[in-house]
């Protein structure tokens, strides 16, 4: 089977695996943690067909666009297929492990899987999606998803932030479909290829334009649309937090990547790339200001992902003029995937912190070398990827968009970059720091899964190792170079 | 893999793959532990010998990969390189064998000696360098690396003295990697080559290059802990005794002084910097420093803070020699990287020993120290003396030298500096040895503890005694062509041109 049938596959294991999920309970977690299995070397091949061929596309049915609707994949759906799978691949086992044992189901176990097994297959559909409609499908399927997946939690907290959550995510579909609608009304294409030689810069197009990138803005949390974010990923169960932050809200961001750099490339302006960058530079530091001045552990976490998305929103002004685009958008990339492995570590490290101790107060860190020293050193390497210290993947992206921001001479984004990575370490020592302090017992109040603490640490140890390997994903990006889809 | 492959990330890998390997051990697992740790820095002297056979026959040793577009990590043995690696190696051995009997009994050891070993690799890293990016990711790990060991006690003190600690490298770091992407925007990927990688830019950019080479100086001078960016050196002096003789003598403080060694004859290349007039400010910078430090150390009366002030003034000698055009004043500079680090340790490593077997801390404890632990205290003389600059010990070879490169370039004021300097050394040094040796021993030590048939345990009292002998080796022997002097004579003379 050629790598071009396989996309659709891509998709329609998880959601298989959902649907076997949700009507017999009992397999649920054997189904979960086979399509977890089965995605990266799905996503594997993906890769590889794409290095070879530039970029794979299935016509659904046989019918080419603009009549029927295509799968698409170039390296940059590639790399974040197998961020979704590998990332996926671990949360799954960690939701597996730190669930109660087989034969006691709980009712939040009992409507984990399906959910996350239906996110994970929107997602999936979201990076080869090749219209602006079938996007808004899975932008909604995944919202909606997600929302459920904090609702999980159950608690009143939860529950609150879930509704909020739901809030915000169904008005930024609804803006960003109406947008759809107007490029639609105007155009009569919905194919993202297509539409890059058919959108003018009228008013229309401009107020597409501008209902989409309002909506993508409101899912993807940036500044200063993020309020929804930090209660919603601080109050779900671990491993829905460490999706959330992890994987989701990159959705949006994909969106807009595809957008501003594909259809409506001629319509923005530098002024506009400016502003989105300085709205990106806003988040880093407000972010960061916020994560450094939180009480609890997963709040610092959820405030840190709002200040690392405003460094995914830099890539836009560097990457737009510069001489080299794809040294500038390896460097996005990189960046986008550390943040991926090292906020899903941290997150379910986290996790384990409020098994063992029962709570995430920052004080309650206390000893947390000595009772988790996995967990505590994954929350090291994390933290060592979220800084951008070497040699982790983090240092790499950063070097990567500083080299290029200083090459244009738009020396103000290095000086945000370094200013967010100064933070950054200010808000991790905060954490780490009173993890060295020597505990009164050796053992903690309550014991932690084994597995739950090890995918913490392979998340982290991944974060830094693909610092190593950050050709990969250039080279991911480069195979895609002028295939028309790619940015 | 070729030869040259092997040799390098054999250096590399002896103290990395010993650092994971130890991490995973239980605490109990005593004997283990102690194996995997003289195994690990056996095998790096062993591949550092065999470096330096291969690098005396003419083999070139090279090695690079790329991660990134434009990013490539390099590892090469040049003579700065060939070295510092020689000097951190040998130390580490000293180091962790008296790491290894300072520690006994006492908790998570496994965490520390994997952390050591951690840092060892970036310090080696950080001589393998063969470009700026390479340097800057070893010296980052320094930092990560060491952290752990600064707070290792877990005392609220720890605590504190390792975020300032922190809060200085990675400000300085952060610094650091502004100027090399700086840069690298400007020059293209910067490969160390001796007597300057710049080339034609020097004309271009001048006034640029002048405002990076003081970005580069402040990125570095945290770690060499010049003045005013020296704060957090006396504060790290709660982590343990090995801890201090490490950060001291080989890792992070050297690290620094060898970045801007790198910085002056391998980056801007030393004749470059002197037409750009960058130099003379470096060297006012060091003076300063050297003063200072020499002063702070005249008023504390905690040994290891006064022994952290002297490391302030006497690491800047190194950036002094740097700093002051001629090759006589490189000569003295480069081998004071070896001769301060050689002398430091041994103090170190008797100050350790004073506070492990007898509880003392502060120098107004010292009474009749001599008479209890004589052989303890005859390395701390030494190491004492050759800090002074007597001769014929190590410390007199630096100065002299550093002194004639200063009279031949007309720097007087050099020659100024380093004279108040050694009266100064004179004054907080000589105190320590007159009380250790002549006054009478107090009743009772503070805290004083069984040791068997030697003063202390053999695993403390046998790498001072070592490294002061080296202390005076490399003084008497100095001319021979095996001592330090010899090796820095090469890279002075490859520095400057016919």
């Amino acid at each position: 089977m050629s790598p071009d049938r396989l996309l659709f596959l891509l998709p329609l294991v998880p959601l298989l695996a959902a649907v076997v999920a949700f009507v017999a309970p009992g397999w649920s977690r054997r189904a979960g943690l086979a399509a977890a299995t089965a995605m990266p070397p799905l996503a594997l091949w993906t890769a590889m067909g794409v290095l070879e061929s530039g970029m794979l596309s299935l016509p659904l049915g046989g019918w080419t666009a603009p009549l029927g609707i295509a799968l698409r994949a170039d390296g940059l759906s590639a790399v974040m297929v197998l961020a979704v799978a590998v990332v996926g691949f671990f949360i799954s086992l960690h939701a597996a492990a730190s669930f109660p044992g087989a034969g006691v189901q709980t009712h939040r176990e009992r409507f984990f899987w399906p959910l996350w097994l239906l996110l994970l297959a929107g997602l999936n559909a979201l990076f080869v999606s090749g219209d602006v409609f079938n996007l808004y499908v899975c932008l909604e399927i995944t919202g909606i998803a997600a929302v459920s997946l904090v609702a999980t939690a159950g608690s009143p907290d939860a529950i609150r932030a879930a509704l909020r959550y739901l809030f915000v995510s169904l008005s930024g579909s609804l803006f960003y479909l109406m947008g759809v609608a107007i490029l639609y009304g105007g155009t009569g294409v919905l194919d993202l290829v297509l539409l890059v030689e058919v959108v003018a810069g009228d008013p229309p197009a401009i107020i597409a334009c501008l209902l989409m990138t309002g909506g993508l803005m409101m899912k993807t949390a940036l500044f200063p649309m993020h309020f929804w974010l930090p209660p919603a990923h601080s109050s779900a169960p671990a491993p829905v937090s460490a999706a959330l932050s992890a994987l989701v809200v990159k959705g949006g961001l994909y969106i807009l990547l595809r957008l501003w750099f594909g259809p409506f490339a001629d319509l923005v302006g530098d002024g506009a790339i400016q502003w989105i960058g300085g709205l990106g530079a806003a988040a880093i530091v407000w972010g960061s200001w916020q994560a450094i001045h939180q009480p609890r552990l997963k709040l610092v976490v959820a405030y840190s992902t709002v200040a690392q998305l405003g460094y995914l929103f830099l890539l836009f002004p560097i990457a737009w003029s510069a001489a080299d685009r794809t040294a500038a958008f390896t460097g996005g990339v990189v960046l986008l995937l550390s943040h991926a492995t090292a906020k899903a570590a941290v997150f379910l490290a986290a996790g384990n912190v409020l098994a063992a101790v029962g709570n995430d107060r920052v004080p309650s860190l206390c000893g947390l070398s000595r009772w988790l020293p996995v967990s505590a050193f994954a929350m090291g390497l994390a933290g060592v990827a979220l800084i951008g210290l070497p040699p982790s993947a983090g240092f790499i992206g950063k070097w990567l968009l500083v080299v290029a921001a200083l090459e244009q001479g738009q020396w103000w984004w290095v000086a945000v970059l370094l200013l967010g990575s100064v933070l950054a370490a200010v808000y991790i020592i905060r954490l780490l720091g009173p993890a060295f302090v020597m505990p009164d017992s050796d053992q903690p109040p309550n014991p932690v899964s084994r597995i739950a603490e090890w995918t913490a640490f392979a998340l982290a140890a991944l974060s830094v190792l693909l610092g190593f390997v950050a050709i990969w994903p250039a080279r991911l990006l480069a195979a895609s170079v002028g295939s028309g889809f790619s940015p | 893999m070729s030869s040259s492959a092997f040799v390098l990330l054999g250096i590399l890998l002896s103290s990395f793959a010993t650092g994971c390997a130890i991490f995973f051990l239980r605490e109990g697992s005593h004997r283990l532990r102690t194996g995997l740790n003289l195994a690990g820095a056996t095998v790096k002297i062993l591949f550092v010998v065999a470096l330096l056979r291969g690098v005396y026959q003419g083999v070139v040793y090279q090695i690079s990969f790329t991660v990134a577009p434009g990013v490539t990590l390099a590892l090469g043995a040049d003579a700065n390189s060939v070295f510092f690696v020689t000097l951190s190696s040998v130390l580490w051995f000293w180091t962790t064998l008296y790491a290894v009997g300072y520690l006994e009994g006492s908790p998570r050891r496994s965490r520390f000696f994997g952390f050591f070993s951690l840092c060892v690799t970036a310090t080696v890293g950080i001589a393998l360098a063969a470009n700026l990016v390479t340097f800057l990711v070893f010296y980052e790990l320094l930092t990560i690396s060491t952290f752990p060991l600064v707070v290792h006690r877990g005392t609220r003190k720890a605590l504190r003295a390792g975020r300032v600690y922190l809060a200085y490298t990675v400000g300085g770091g952060t610094v650091l990697l502004l100027a090399v992407a700086w840069l690298q925007s400007i020059a293209g990927p910067v490969a160390f080559t001796e007597r300057g990688a710049l080339g034609a830019v020097v004309d271009t950019h001048p006034v640029q290059l002048k405002i990076l080479f003081f970005l580069f100086v402040a990125g570095l001078g945290v770690k060499s802990a010049l003045v005013p960016l020296h704060g957090w050196l006396p504060r790290a002096m709660v982590a343990p005794a090995p801890v201090s003789a490490l950060l001291h003598a080989v890792a992070v403080v050297k690290a620094g002084a060898f970045g801007i060694v790198r910085l002056v004859y391998d980056v801007y290349g030393v004749e470059t910097a002197q037409q750009l007039g960058v130099l003379r400010p470096l060297a006012i910078l060091a003076g300063v420093t050297i003063v200072y430090g020499s002063v702070r150390a005249l008023v504390q009366d905690d040994l290891k803070k006064r022994l952290a002030y002297s490391t302030v003034s006497q690491v800047s000698y190194i950036t002094l020699g740097a700093a002051v055009f001629g090759p006589l004043a490189t000569l003295g500079g480069i081998v004071h990287l070896v001769h301060q680090g050689i002398m430091k340790i041994t103090l170190f490593f008797a100050a350790g020993n004073y506070a492990e077997t007898l509880g003392i801390h502060r120098v107004s404890e010292m009474d009749g120290v001599g008479r209890r632990m004589p052989w303890t205290t005859i390395a701390f003389t030494i190491g004492a003396l050759g800090m002074i600059g007597v001769p014929p010990l190590a410390g007199f070879v630096s100065k002299l030298y550093i002194k004639q490169g200063a009279i031949a370039a007309g720097e007087a004021w050099v020659t100024l500096v380093l004279a108040v300097s050694s009266l100064l050394n004179a004054a907080y040094f000589l105190p320590i040895l007159y009380r250790a040796w002549f006054l009478p021993p107090p009743e009772a030590w503070p805290a004083e503890r069984e040791t068997g048939r030697f003063e202390t345990h053999w695993m403390l009292l046998l790498p001072p005694l070592f490294t002061a002998l080296m202390v005076v080796l490399a003084g008497v022997f100095a001319e021979s062509g095996l001592s330090p002097l010899a090796w820095a004579r090469i890279i002075a003379g490859r520095e400057y041109g016919p």
